[in-house]
């Protein structure tokens, strides 16, 4: 039906856009905690070494750093895992850059179960939850390379505290890159069903739209990578006009986007509204794919799930 | 380091110490909490700073090239905005607002709200990093700019405050001056029954610090520090000041209890008498 998508790393992306971003603001500056290889700061480091801080395993400070760099005056941008910059450092995060109004972009790689072999301890699946409850944050999870470019542009041309959450695995392209922060990307037109989904859900949730739409079922899909602040006009046009959402996300299913588009649709325009999300579990080591389908993310779970929204909906027998 | 101080410098630096001293009481005394003990401790350092150190002008806050004060234990507040009050960055009326609701004068001091906070503190072991970072950033656009950050010594126990003090070394940054304001005590009792912190210069020394002890009640002996913090090109300086928990106040002296409790009306009118001063008029 569709050309095989582009395959891209969301961490290349990031660095090779710090690099352009570098050299138009002499005055931006990149911090990274022992990780720069993993999260591609190294190639700013590369090319702007005064401007480049890799200070070593202290996430924590390296925030309290940052905001005290972005004060002077400057774009800050700090790069770690997910683990270390949402969990590790989360009260520096509160009070030394969103309490400061400090102008601090996270980029944040190897969030979620995808990060594989590493195992649960740095499978983080809470941090959009707590980002998310900072006042003053901006959050986008992107679910592709040109999104990831466009994201990292659209956060360094917007004063404020920001976090971004990457993937570890190289993603297929599925939007055209036209990210904009508060702005939903509808990525398939329908009316019988939304899919609204982040990240790596996003290639997921497509698949199982296109499958239903050869069966005469017209799928919406939703990328709400901009999940704060999100487009609230979107969401509750989708409500309206498919009647049944179906939220997917690697990110535990209690504090996610899930959580947002229930509240925000029972408060609005209430429609049946699934979660799929990993349930309130740690992660393990595996085959990054694998884990996905293991802890209920399967495209199968997807299409089941769909299927049960529909028949609630009565568009289907 | 010894060096001759006129005697006018140092008795305008005692009354001002004095007045910042009587405003604390009357501050925590209409807020009803807050924290006097540290603020009476780190009196004497935050006004050679504000009165003789920094370079500063209320006229020019944001002054690109001005000295940063970073107050890293934040809840010594009613201490700085005392000193900031007498140095001409609010009126001295708007003190007795501290903590109340609708006001600038946060429990814990808020950059958003006031002229001269260079950065919101309050959880400790952040105010440090942040100190470190316009260190940075100051060397980095080649500014003038000092860096001052004021450290409690509970505050010690935090490991991030030792993460961003390795940083400081590290980056040798010489427009970074640390002041430990070593008055012993906690929130729950003395740091060394607590969780022991000595020997503190010692630490210093090791993460790369010129470091510098001295008794933080004494004017000379913290101008001198300043000044040798100023001539120290090759490297940090960090300056251990002794000093007694709720000084100038002979019941709260030394008592951890007054790290967090705010004077009743007969304690506070009772350490006004002993400042010199009121809870109706201003000092003389």
């Amino acid at each position: 039906m569709s050309a095989p998508a582009k395959v891209e790393s969301l961490r290349d992306a990031y660095g090779q856009t710090l690099v352009d971003l570098g050299d138009h603001d002499p005055n931006l500056a990149v911090f990274d905690a022992d990780l720069s290889g993993s999260t591609r700061t190294a190639l700013f480091g590369q090319k702007f070494p005064d401007r480049f801080y890799n200070v070593g395993v202290m996430e924590p400070t390296m925030m309290s750093m940052a905001a005290g760099m972005a004060l002077g005056g400057r774009t800050v941008f700090a790069s770690t895992f997910a683990v270390f910059a949402a969990g590790q450092a989360y009260n520096f995060v509160r009070q030394s850059i969103c309490y400061n109004h400090a102008n601090v972009k996270i980029v944040a790689t190897h969030g979620g179960l995808l990060v594989g072999g590493d195992g649960g301890t740095h499978q983080i699946v809470e941090d959009i939850g707590l980002m998310r409850g900072l006042p003053g944050m901006t959050v986008i999870v992107p679910a592709d390379a040109p999104t990831t470019r466009a994201a990292t542009r659209a956060i360094a041309g917007r004063e404020g505290p920001a976090y971004v959450r990457l993937t570890r695995e190289n993603l297929p392209t599925v939007t055209d890159g036209s990210f904009a922060i508060g702005r939903a990307a509808e990525l398939a037109s329908g009316t019988d069903l939304t899919i609204v989904a982040v990240g790596a859900m996003v290639a997921r949730g497509l698949e199982v739209a296109r499958e239903l739409g050869r069966v005469g079922v017209s799928v919406r899909v939703l990328d709400l990578a901009s999940v704060k602040p999100f487009d609230e006009p979107a969401l509750l046009r989708a409500a309206r006009d498919t009647g049944a959402i179906l939220v997917l996300e690697e990110h535990s299913v209690l504090t996610g986007i899930g959580a947002l588009v229930a509240a925000t649709t029972s408060e609005n325009y209430p429609v049946p509204v699934r979660r799929i999300g990993v349930p309130d579990l740690f992660g393990e080591s595996g085959d990054p794919w694998a884990l996905l389908d293991r802890y209920g993310l399967s495209v199968e779970r997807i299409r089941d799930e769909a299927w049960e929204l529909l028949r609630m909906r009565g568009k289907v027998q | 380091m010894a060096q001759e101080i006129p005697a006018e410098r140092l008795t305008g630096l005692e009354s001002r110490a004095r007045e910042i001293r009587r405003d604390v009481i009357r501050m925590t005394y209409a807020a009803g909490s807050g924290h006097p003990g540290g603020s009476l401790s780190v009196t004497d350092l935050l006004t050679a700073l504000v009165f003789d150190e920094l370079n500063i002008d209320p006229a020019h806050p944001d002054a690109p090239d001005r000295d940063r004060l970073v107050l890293s234990k934040g809840h010594a507040a009613p201490a700085l905005y005392a000193a900031l009050a007498l140095r001409g960055y609010l009126p001295r009326e708007e003190l007795l607002t501290l903590r109340k609701l609708g006001s600038r004068l946060q429990g814990h001091v808020d950059r958003a709200k006031l002229p001269f906070i260079e950065a919101s503190t309050g959880c400790l072991g952040q105010g440090i990093g942040m100190a470190v970072g316009m260190a940075l950033d100051a060397r980095l656009a080649r500014r003038p700019s000092r860096v001052y950050a004021v450290l409690g010594d509970g505050e010690c126990q935090a490991g991030p405050t030792w993460e961003a003090l390795m940083a400081g070394g590290h980056y040798r940054l010489a427009n970074l001056t640390v002041l430990l304001d070593r008055n012993g005590l906690e929130t729950d009792g003395s740091t060394e029954a607590l969780m022991g912190i000595e020997p503190i210069a010692d630490k210093f020394r090791a993460f790369r610090y010129h470091t510098l002890e001295i008794d933080g009640h004494d004017f000379p002996q913290i101008l001198g520090a300043l000044a040798e913090a100023r001539r120290t090109t090759d490297g940090p300086t960090a300056i251990v000041a002794r000093t007694v928990k709720g000084k100038g106040v002979s019941f709260m002296e030394g008592k951890h209890a007054w790290h967090g409790k705010a004077p009743n009306r007969a304690e506070a009118e009772k350490a006004l008498g002993e400042l010199g001063g009121s809870l109706e008029a201003s000092g003389p």
